[in-house]
């Protein structure tokens, strides 16, 4: 097992190593940001002012840059005064990790500065909630629309190359549109997102429709199958998961067009309290807010591959015992030759031999 | 020229044209006239099918044979509405038909099991689609799945099973429909040799169980030789019949007939007429790796 070679070609590394691997792929970033946060000649560009000594402009938990601190240092010596004294820092922008780490806790216990403003949970229940409103209207006009497209020319031809054209319209040129039409609510945001993520999908989803084994088709219809039935019974189960894949990367999408949704009108959510945060320079809410975003994206779609191991078994997945439990009710009964009266006969009296 | 003094393919013992004669008498049931099929191409048109007629009879098992290119997928592919001819007509007992049904069942090269259905509700397929009641076509179903031996993967997925099963679970799914003829693109061509042979004779034990006229297309001589009543020879550019064989090996078939005179006649002819001896040694060009100098020669 350990032996497999490092380097294969198209090869899982071996189970083990897979899993070491993903914890290093996490850690290997940490290491660095530690590293230039806790060893001091690595950047650390800035001093922070210990004791200002005799200098006139130095203050006491200030920070300067290097350059300026021996100079004005320089200056005092040649005054002869007291010498100021500090120990080398990072700038604000970039705190350090267990800065971080707490901001993620006290982010959501520290009070709003005003009465009327929303606590860090409310903004990000806001977020989410603007986001999966918005993936949500946009599928269930842009799934059907594009499985539709994906089935019939037809509807290809009339709908795909209006829809082509207008993806490359960037979502957030209609901001001011979205605001006028739909007020200052999350009505725009929700316009933004759907924006962003439609006509994609349609798109998306339009080729996974058309990828679909001709075969399988082929075969459906020398059983009988034609029509509606054929759509029903074998080109909804042969692209599933596919579409499942693709709405999986697609809500990732919708999420990054959120940034950029929560700025038209009256900012709101998660992007209000990460503004609102660097505004007061307090960078470590900052970085704890964009981690926690990180943290329900990642979440969100670990979850839904959970799920996709669980729903699609015939593509190789298996399922858990939570899921046997709600999607196989009860163990299959083999229903043995119980003849069915009248259509039993398959081996019919051979005319002859 | 042989080894062995061969006696003509068109010589049948009296049973053999006994059969012969009483399969004549029985109706036609699937029918060809005259298909020929253009495709276009660069150069204007491409002939893959010219003028082809066929007629298969009831329980007749039919092969068709042919170099590789010739046209007899393309045929096949007529034959089930799949595709359509340019010229001609496919008849089913008498009817013309243009579009697939469930008349005529297929076995294809490749898998085409339904991957996200289990076996058995691969083999109900049919039977639902034709509206069948969910109780009544299972239990058909499992009969048939009985039939090709694996009702002890009912429950399975196709991606669980080996080719070999999944061109029986095939099998079974196109006959539990009852189809009046069964037709079969090389459905044992991706099989190793054991398991092929294990294959064509379960074909046989179902044929002459089942009220079924198959239509087989095939590469291999003697996978036609040995299962087939009479073998239609395709040529290839244009794809024309070149004779249709009337197979004097006696019925029922065993493998033991693999060395019989009649199938040694009847293979003879096939090699004669797929693979014309031109005499002359093919000129392969001269590459670098064609120059060896060693001991084989
Ligand atoms: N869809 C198509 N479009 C254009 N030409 C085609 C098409 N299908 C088949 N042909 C041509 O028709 C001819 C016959 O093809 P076909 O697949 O029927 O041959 P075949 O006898 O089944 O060959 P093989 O033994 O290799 O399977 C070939 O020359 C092929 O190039
Ligand atoms: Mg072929």
């Amino acid at each position: 097992m350990s032996h497999a070679p490092w380097l294969a070609i198209r090869k899982e590394p071996p189970a083990r190593r897979s899993a070491i691997l993903t914890v290093l792929s996490f850690v290997l970033p940490l290491v660095i940001w530690c590293l230039v946060s806790y060893v001091p000649f690595i950047w650390h560009p800035l001093v922070e002012i210990t004791d200002s000594g005799d200098s006139i402009y130095l203050e006491k938990g200030g920070l300067v840059d290097r350059a300026s601190f021996e100079q004005e240092n320089a200056r005092i010596a040649s005054e002869n005064g007291r010498q100021a004294r500090g120990v080398r820092a990072n700038p604000v922008y970039l705190p350090a990790p267990h800065e971080v780490a707490r901001a993620m806790y006290t982010a959501f216990t520290t009070e709003p500065r005003r009465p009327e403003e929303p606590w860090l949970h409310e903004s990000l229940w806001h977020s989410i909630r603007v986001v999966f409103l918005a993936f949500w209207i946009s599928s269930i006009i842009g799934v059907p629309l594009g499985i539709l497209c994906g089935v019939f020319g037809l509807i290809s031809k009339l709908f795909e190359p209006f829809i082509e054209f207008f993806r490359y319209l960037p979502a957030p040129v209609f901001g001011a549109l979205a605001v006028a039409v739909l007020g200052i609510g999350d009505g725009p945001k929700i316009a933004i997102i759907f924006i962003g993520t439609f006509f994609q999908q349609v798109l998306v989803i339009a080729n996974t429709t058309r990828k679909v084994e001709p075969a399988l088709i082929e075969a459906a219809q020398t059983l009988g199958a034609r029509g509606a039935t054929l759509v029903r019974r074998v080109v909804l189960p042969a692209i599933s998961p596919h579409i499942y894949r693709d709405m999986r990367i697609l809500l990732g999408w919708a999420w990054t067009y959120l940034i950029v949704a929560e700025v038209v009108g009256a900012s709101t959510g998660i992007t209000w309290f990460i503004n609102q945060q660097a505004k007061y320079r307090i960078y470590e809410n900052v970085y704890a807010a964009i981690l926690i975003i990180g943290v329900i994206g990642f979440g969100t779609d670990y979850l839904l591959g959970v799920i996709e191991k669980n729903l699609f078994v015939w593509n190789g997945g298996r399922r858990n015992r939570f899921f046997r439990f709600i999607m196989d009710p009860a163990p299959p009964i083999r229903a043995r030759a119980a003849a069915a009266p009248g259509r039993s006969a398959i081996v019919r009296e051979p005319s002859e031999g | 020229m042989h080894a062995i003094e061969l006696p003509s393919y068109k010589e049948q013992s009296p049973e053999v044209a006994d059969r012969m004669a009483r399969l004549r008498e029985r109706p036609v049931i699937m029918e060809a006239r005259s298909i020929t099929k253009r495709f276009p191409s660069e150069q204007g048109e491409n002939t893959a099918l010219l003028n082809v007629s066929l007629h298969a009879r009831r329980r007749e098992f039919l092969s068709i044979i042919g170099p590789s290119g010739c046209g007899k997928s393309t045929l096949i592919r007529i034959l089930a509405g799949l595709e359509s001819a340019t010229e001609g007509a496919v008849l089913l007992e008498g009817k013309v038909v243009s579009v697939p049904g469930p008349e005529r069942g297929m076995v294809f090269q490749g898998y085409t099991l339904f991957p996200w259905l289990t076996i058995k509700r691969n083999v109900m397929f049919g039977l639902q689609v034709g509206g069948l009641s969910d109780m009544l076509a299972e239990s058909e179903a499992m009969q048939w799945i009985e039939m090709v031996g694996l009702a002890d993967f009912a429950d399975h997925y196709p991606h669980q099973l080996s080719g070999g099963m999944k061109q029986r679970v095939a099998i079974a799914r196109a006959l539990a429909n009852r189809p009046r003829v069964l037709l079969m693109d090389e459905p044992f061509g991706a099989l190793d040799a054991q398991t092929r042979a294990r294959m064509q004779s379960y074909l046989l034990q179902i044929w002459r169980k089942v009220d079924i006229t198959i239509i087989f297309i095939t590469h291999d001589l003697d996978e036609a030789v040995y299962l087939s009543d009479r073998i239609l020879v395709l040529k290839a550019n244009p794809g024309e019949v070149a004779e249709l064989i009337e197979v004097p090996v006696p019925q029922p078939r065993s493998p033991k007939q693999f060395l019989s005179l009649e199938f040694l006649a009847v293979k003879a002819r096939l090699e004669e007429l797929i693979h014309p001896d031109s005499g002359v040694e093919d000129e392969l060009p001269m590459l670098r790796l064609t120059c060896v100098d060693d001991e084989v020669t």
